[in-house]
C-alpha cells in the first residue's frame, strides 16, 4: 500500500521551453535600466526556467504527492513532536494585517502584532516558570546559542572568565555540543547512568570552577524524566554554573513541571514541536528562550515592551547596553509565532495540561504494546511522551536492523520513527506518538511493527530490501556524498535518467 | 482539548494496558517538591471566538498606508499560485526529509531551489538555506575565518545594520573580530564603501584579513564597486563575500561575475510576505573549492537501487547531529517551506518576469526621485541606485510622523535606524517596487510638499486623517 | 586475522614501518563500523604529529571519526588518491587506502602499540 503518490517528476529545468510563461508582471518602459552603469549590469540573463501556470502548478502538485506529511498520516518521530498542525493557524498567519506588516514599520502601526508577541511572551513565561522570554531566535538551535551566549555574558559580567566548559550528557541532541563550540566553549560529555539518567558521580566530578553551564534535556532524549533533577540543579548552582534546559521535550511536562520554578536559569522552546507550528519540510520554526532573573539584562535586543498607557513598543537601539545583541535581523519569526499564539489560546492552561497527559499516556500505551517485540533498554521505567525501543536482539538473531525495520514501515503506510538517536542506544528507535493520534492509529501502528518483527524472522529479505512500495527504493548515498551533484546542469542532469 | 481524539473510554483502555490506575500515576516520577504550580493562562476558546480574537489583533495593525519602506524587506507581488501550492499539507506538514524514499517532493524542490539560486548568483553551490539574510551573512563571515584560518573580517558600514549586529553576536564565541569599513563621505561615490580605507585596513601584516563583506546594492540603495572590492580582498589573501538582493540579480551583475567567493542574502523578495519579521529565507552560496566549508543542509541528486533518479540530503557528516562539537555550525533546520515559496515564485514569474519586476522598480524609483526632488527632498547621494535611495528631509523624524497621519509610510527614518551616523540624520531611506503606482508616488509628493511648505497652492495634498502617530513615536 | 606486518592502535589505525618511514591507515574493522567512506581530511606535508594527536578526519555517509597518529613523526605525504576515490579506504584499507606517510621520530613508540594478535583480540570482543 503506497503511502505516497508514484509520479516522479523531471526537474523544472527540463520542463522549460523558451517563450512559455509570462503574464504575471506588467512590462516596464524600455529605457527603465538605461541610467544604470553598464559595468554594473548583468551581461547574460539568468537561465531560469520558462513554464506556463498549468505546468508550474502540476509540477509542484505532483511533487507534493511524493511527500508524506502529518496531514497524510501518523508520524511517530521521537524528539520531533509531530502533532497536528491546526488549520485555523494557517488562516490566522495569512490575515493581511499580520502577513502584510513590514518589520520596520513604526510601532504605532504594529500594535496588533506587538500585542500578540507580548502576550505570547507572557504565556511562555507562565508555562516555563521563567521570568522573561525572547521571541527573537529563528529556530531551536538559534535559541540554544542565544541561551549559551547569555550565560557567557553573565559570567563575564562577574569577571569569571575562567569558566570555559559546558557539560552535556552523552544522550544530548547534537545541537547542544555544536552550540557550545559556536559560543566558544569546550564541551565535556557526561556519560548516562544505566537507568538512562545523568550519572550523578561523573557529573559531580566534571562540575567545577571551569563550568559555565550544564545543558540538560528534561525529559531526556530517551523520553525519561530526570529523577535526580533537583540534586543536579543544586550541584550546578553550588559550582557557580548556570543550568540550561533544552526544551525540545516540553510536550511531556506542560502543567506538570515548570523548569524556571525548579531552578533552571534558561531554556529554549521549539514552537514547531510543542506548539504545533508546521515543520514545512525542514523549516521554518522558531526557538523562543525563557530566562530567570539573573539573565534578563542579557536578553537579545530589541525586547517587546508595554508602556503605562497600554501601548506596545520595541526597545530602541542602545536602550539596554548589557544585551548580547541581535541573533538575526528584525524582531523574530512573527509569522510562525502567530501560529504558536493561536495554539496556546485554543488550549488554555487546562488544555495544555491535557496535551501532556495524553501525550504521555499514548507513549506508555505504545511501549506496553511493543514490550514483547523489541528490547526495552530502560526496561520497566515509565516513559514520558516518547520511548526508545531497540532491535538489538532482532539484529543478533536475524541480521535485520532498525534501519531495515524503518524502511519496511514505509510499505505499511507509516513514516518511520527516529532511528539511531540517541546515539547511546544500540539499534535504537525513538517513538513519539503525540497526543493527537487516536487509539485506533496507535494500535494499527503497533500491529505493523509486530508484523515486521515477525517478518524479520520468517522472510527477512522482505525487510532487508524495503521499501518496496515507495516512489523510490533505497538510495545510493555514498555516491551522492563522494561525487556531489548539488545543482542542475544540463550535462550533469542528463547522465541520470529522467523519470518516464 | 481542541485537537485531541481520546475519549474517557480510550484513556481507560490505555491505562489498563499500561497497568496504572490514574493519569496522575503517569507523572509519579516527577519529584513532589518540583511539581508545577497551576498553569495560569487565559481560558481556552472555541475556534469561532479565537478566530474573532485573532482577526481583532490583525485589525489593530495598520497595513493600509501607502508604503515606500524597504530597508531589507520589500513588497512584491506574489502570484496567486504560490500560496495555493504552499497550502498543500504534503508541503507544509512534512518533516525534514531524513527518510528520502517518502520525501522526494521536498528533496527535489530543495535541489531545484539550490539550482535556481545558483543561476541567479552565478556560483557553484547553494545551501538548502539559513534562517534569514543576517544569519546567512554571519555564517559567511565564519566561513571566511575557517577557510583562511584568520580571525579578522572587514564589513562595509553600508551592509544592513541588523546584519552587522548579527555578525558581532556570532563572533562573540570565537575570538573573532569584525571591523567596519567606512564609507566615502563626499563626492560622486559618497555613501559607498571607501576603497582607500579598505586598502589601508587590509594592509596590516600582523592582522591578516579572512574576509571582506559588502552589499550590492548596499543598505543605502547605492551600487558598489564590487569587482574592485573583490580585487583588493584577494590581493590581501582574503575571501570576498557579496551580500545580495535576489530580484536585483535579474538585472545586476551577479557575484560569480565579479569574483565573489561567497554570496549571502535575503530571499524574502522572492514572493514571501513581510509578516513583521519572518520567517524569511537566508541565501548562502559559494564556489566549489569552498564546498566543505558551507554550513547547513545540502541536497544532491543520486540514483536508487533500481537506477531511478532520486534526491537525498548529502554530505551529512558536516552537520551537528554527526559532528556534534566539531560541527561548523549548530544549524539543524533550513527554511524549506520558504525555499519552496521562492522556487514557485521564480517558476511563476520566469526570467523575463523577474527582469520586469526589477526594471519596473527601477522605473518607479526614478519617478519617485523626480517627484520628491520637486517636493523639496533631493537625494542625499549622487551615485547610481536600482530602486532604493536616501532623500534629505529637514526634521525628517517629525515629517515622517506627520506623513503617517496623511496615510503615507515614507520609508525609514535613518536618524533612528542609524543613530551614530550623523550625516544620515536628515535622511529617509525610500524605495519603489513594481507594486508602487504613479498615483502612490504623486500622493507622497504632494503630501511631502505640503509638510515642507513647498507645495503649489493648487496641488491637492492628501488630507491629514485621524492621528496614526501616537505621542511616543 | 589482520595483516601480520603491521601494528595497531586501540582506535583502529594501523602503521607499517620501513626504516624511518611509516605508512598509516585505518583497519577493515574501522571501515566496517563507519560504512561507505565519502571523505578523508588529511594534514599537509611538513606537519609535525605527536603520538596520539589527531591528524585528520574520516567521514562516512552517516558518521565521522577523528584519526589519531599511532606514532610521532613529520608528515611526508598524504594519499591524494583519496580525494577523488575515498572508497579506496573501504576496498583496500591496508594497501591503496593508506592515508599518510610519516618520517618516524621515535621508533621505540612502536612498542606501545598492539601487535596483530592483541588487535584481533580487541576487535573480537568489540
Amino acid at each position: 500500500m503506497s503511502v505516497t503518490g508514484p509520479k516522479l517528476q523531471a526537474t523544472i529545468f527540463e520542463k522549460s521551453k523558451p517563450g512559455r510563461g509570462g503574464g504575471k508582471i506588467p512590462h516596464p518602459p524600455k529605457d527603465a535600466l538605461d541610467r544604470l552603469p553598464s559595468d554594473a549590469r548583468r551581461a547574460t540573463p539568468p537561465a531560469l526556467p520558462e513554464l506556463n501556470e498549468p505546468e508550474v502548478v502540476r509540477h509542484y502538485v505532483n511533487l507534493s504527492q511524493l511527500n508524506y506529511g502529518v496531514d497524510t498520516g501518523f508520524y511517530p518521530l521521537g524528539s520531533c513532536t509531530m502533532k497536528w498542525n491546526p488549520k485555523l493557524n494557517e488562516w490566522a498567519a495569512r490575515l493581511p494585517g499580520f502577513a502584510g506588516l513590514h518589520p520596520l514599520a513604526p510601532d504605532v502601526l504594529a500594535q496588533g502584532s506587538l500585542q500578540l508577541l507580548w502576550e505570547l511572551e507572557e504565556a511562555l513565561a507562565e508555562i516555563s516558570g521563567m521570568r522573561a522570554v525572547t521571541l527573537q531566535p529563528a529556530a531551536g538551535a538559534q535559541g540554544e546559542l542565544t541561551g549559551i551566549l547569555m550565560i557567557r555574558a553573565y559570567h563575564r559580567s562577574r569577571g569569571e572568565t575562567e569558566r570555559t566548559e559546558v557539560l552535556v550528557p552523552d544522550s544530548s541532541h547534537g545541537t547542544n555540543p555544536a552550540t557550545a563550540t559556536m559560543a566558544g566553549f569546550t564541551t565535556v560529555t557526561i556519560p548516562s547512568a544505566p537507568d538512562g539518567g545523568v550519572d550523578l558521580d561523573a557529573f559531580r566530578a566534571a562540575l567545577g570552577s571551569r563550568t559555565a553551564a550544564v545543558m540538560i534535556t528534561n525529559p531526556s532524549t530517551l523520553g525519561l524524566f530526570e529523577a535526580r533533577i533537583g540534586e543536579l540543579l543544586e550541584a550546578i548552582h553550588e559550582a557557580g554554573a548556570l543550568a540550561y534546559m533544552d526544551g525540545a521535550n516540553l510536550n511531556a511536562i506542560l502543567g506538570r513541571f515548570k523548569p524556571g520554578e525548579a531552578g533552571f536559569d534558561v531554556m529554549h522552546f521549539n514552537v514547531h514541536k510543542t506548539f504545533s507550528t508546521p515543520h514545512g519540510g525542514g523549516g521554518p520554526g522558531a526557538g523562543p528562550v525563557g530566562v530567570g532573573e539573573k539573565l534578563v539584562p542579557f536578553l537579545p535586543a530589541p525586547r517587546v515592551l508595554r508602556d503605562d498607557d497600554g501601548s506596545f513598543r520595541l526597545e530602541r537601539p542602545g536602550e539596554r547596553p548589557d544585551s548580547i545583541g541581535r541573533m538575526r535581523a528584525f524582531v523574530g519569526n512573527t509569522g510562525v509565532l502567530v501560529r504558536a499564539y493561536a495554539y496556546i489560546r485554543a488550549h488554555g492552561g487546562s488544555g495544555l495540561r491535557e496535551v501532556s497527559e495524553d501525550a504521555v499516556l499514548a507513549a506508555n500505551y505504545l511501549k506496553a504494546r511493543l514490550a514483547d517485540t523489541f528490547d526495552e533498554p530502560y526496561g520497566g521505567r515509565l516513559c514520558k511522551h516518547e520511548f526508545v525501543a531497540s532491535a538489538a536482539t532482532i539484529k543478533h538473531e536475524t541480521g535485520v536492523r532498525t534501519l531495515d525495520i524503518a524502511k519496511r514501515l514505509i510499505d505499511y503506510g507509516y513514516h518511520p520513527p527516529t532511528i539511531y538517536f540517541p546515539l547511546i542506544v544500540e539499534e535504537g528507535m525513538l517513538i513519539e506518538p503525540t497526543e493527537t493520534e487516536s487509539i485506533e492509529t496507535l494500535d494499527a501502528f503497533a500491529d505493523a511493527l509486530i508484523a515486521i518483527a515477525a517478518e524479520a524472522r520468517t522472510t527477512p529479505q522482505l525487510v532487508l530490501e524495503a521499501p518496496h512500495d515507495a516512489p523510490v527504493r533505497r538510495l545510493d548515498e555514498a555516491t551522492a556524498a563522494r561525487q556531489p551533484n548539488l545543482r542542475w546542469r544540463p550535462m550533469a542532469g542528463a547522465e541520470t535518467p529522467c523519470p518516464d | 482539548m481542541p485537537y485531541g481524539p481520546h475519549t474517557d473510554a480510550d484513556r481507560a483502555t490505555m491505562l489498563a494496558r499500561i497497568g496504572l490506575a490514574t493519569i496522575d500515576d503517569l507523572f509519579a516520577d516527577i519529584p513532589e517538591p518540583l511539581r508545577a504550580s497551576r498553569l495560569q493562562l487565559p481560558p481556552p476558546e472555541p475556534e469561532l471566538e479565537l478566530a474573532a480574537r485573532l482577526q481583532g489583533l490583525a485589525d489593530r495593525n495598520r497595513v493600509d498606508l501607502v508604503s515606500f519602506l524597504g530597508a531589507g524587506v520589500y513588497r512584491h507581488y506574489s502570484p496567486a499560485a504560490v500560496d495555493q501550492i504552499l497550502l498543500r499539507g504534503e508541503w507544509y506538514t512534512a518533516y525534514t526529509p531524513y527518510q528520502p524514499e517518502i520525501s522526494q517532493g521536498t528533496l527535489q524542490s530543495i535541489y531545484e531551489y539550490e539550482s535556481l539560486i545558483a543561476e541567479l548568483v552565478g556560483l557553484d553551490v547553494v545551501s538548502a538555506s539559513h534562517y534569514d539574510g543576517a544569519a546567512a551573512t554571519a555564517e559567511a563571515a565564519l566561513m571566511t575565518c575557517r577557510a583562511t584560518r584568520r580571525e579578522r573580517v572587514l564589513v562595509s558600514r553600508a551592509v544592513h545594520r541588523h546584519y552587522r549586529e548579527t555578525i558581532a553576536t556570532y563572533f562573540l564565541g570565537g575570538g573573532l573580530l569584525a571591523e567596519e569599513i567606512p564609507l566615502v563621505a563626499d563626492g560622486p561615490t559618497a555613501g559607498t564603501t571607501d576603497l582607500a580605507a579598505l586598502e589601508r585596513l587590509l594592509a596590516d601584516p600582523d592582522r591578516p584579513v579572512a574576509g571582506v563583506i559588502a552589499g550590492q546594492p548596499n543598505f543605502l540603495g547605492l551600487l558598489e564597486p564590487m569587482a574592485e572590492i573583490g580585487r583588493l580582498a584577494h590581493a590581501a589573501g582574503a575571501l570576498f563575500v557579496a551580500v545580495v538582493e535576489p530580484v536585483s540579480l535579474a538585472v545586476l551583475a551577479p557575484p560569480g561575475d565579479y569574483g565573489a567567493d561567497i554570496a549571502a542574502g535575503e530571499g524574502q523578495p522572492l514572493g514571501i510576505a513581510p509578516q513583521y519579521g519572518g520567517p524569511y529565507l537566508g541565501i548562502l552560496a559559494t564556489t566549489d573549492p569552498l564546498i566543505r566549508q558551507i554550513p547547513g543542509r545540502l541536497v544532491g541528486m543520486t540514483t536508487d537501487l533500481d537506477g531511478r533518479r532520486a534526491y537525498v540530503m548529502t554530505m551529512r557528516a558536516r552537520e551537528q547531529d554527526i559532528r556534534r562539537e566539531r560541527a561548523a555550525s549548530n544549524i539543524c533546520t533550513n527554511q524549506a517551506l520558504l525555499a519552496l515559496a521562492a522556487s514557485v515564485y521564480l517558476a511563476s514569474v520566469g526570467p523575463h518576469g523577474l527582469r520586469d519586476v526589477a526594471a519596473l522598480g527601477a522605473a518607479r524609483a526614478a519617478e519617485l526621485e523626480a517627484t520628491l526632488t520637486l517636493a523639496g527632498a533631493a537625494r542625499l547621494h549622487p551615485g547610481p541606485y536600482l530602486n532604493e535611495f536616501v532623500v534629505r528631509v529637514p526634521d525628517a523624524p517629525a515629517v515622517h510622523r506627520r506623513l503617517l497621519d496623511r496615510g503615507i509610510l515614507a520609508g525609514l527614518v535613518l536618524a533612528e535606524a542609524e543613530p551614530d551616523h550623523p550625516d544620515l540624520a536628515e535622511g529617509l531611506l525610500v524605495c519603489a517596487t513594481e507594486v508602487t503606482t504613479s498615483a502612490d508616488i504623486a500622493t507622497f509628493g504632494r503630501a511631502l510638499a505640503a509638510e515642507l511648505g513647498t507645495a503649489d497652492p493648487s496641488w491637492a495634498a492628501p488630507p491629514v486623517g485621524p492621528a496614526v502617530a501616537g505621542a511616543s513615536r | 586475522m589482520v595483516p601480520t606486518d603491521l601494528r595497531y592502535t586501540k582506535d583502529h589505525e594501523w602503521v607499517r614501518v620501513e626504516g624511518d618511514a611509516a605508512t598509516v591507515g585505518i583497519t577493515e574493522y574501522a571501515t566496517s563500523q563507519l560504512g561507505d567512506i565519502v571523505f578523508v581530511e588529511l594534514p599537509a606535508a611538513g606537519r609535525s604529529l605527536a603520538q596520539g594527536a589527531t591528524f585528520g578526519v574520516v567521514e562516512s555517509v552517516k558518521a565521522v571519526s577523528d584519526l589519531f597518529a599511532p606514532i610521532s613523526g613529520v608528515v611526508t605525504e598524504g594519499n591524494e588518491a583519496l580525494a577523488g576515490e575515498p572508497e579506496l579506504v573501504n576496498s583496500d584499507p591496508y594497501g591503496a587506502g593508506w592515508m599518510v606517510r610519516l618520517r618516524v621520530a621515535d621508533i621505540a613508540e612502536l612498542d606501545e602499540l598492539l601487535d596483530p594478535v592483541a588487535y584481533d583480540a580487541l576487535i573480537a570482543v568489540g
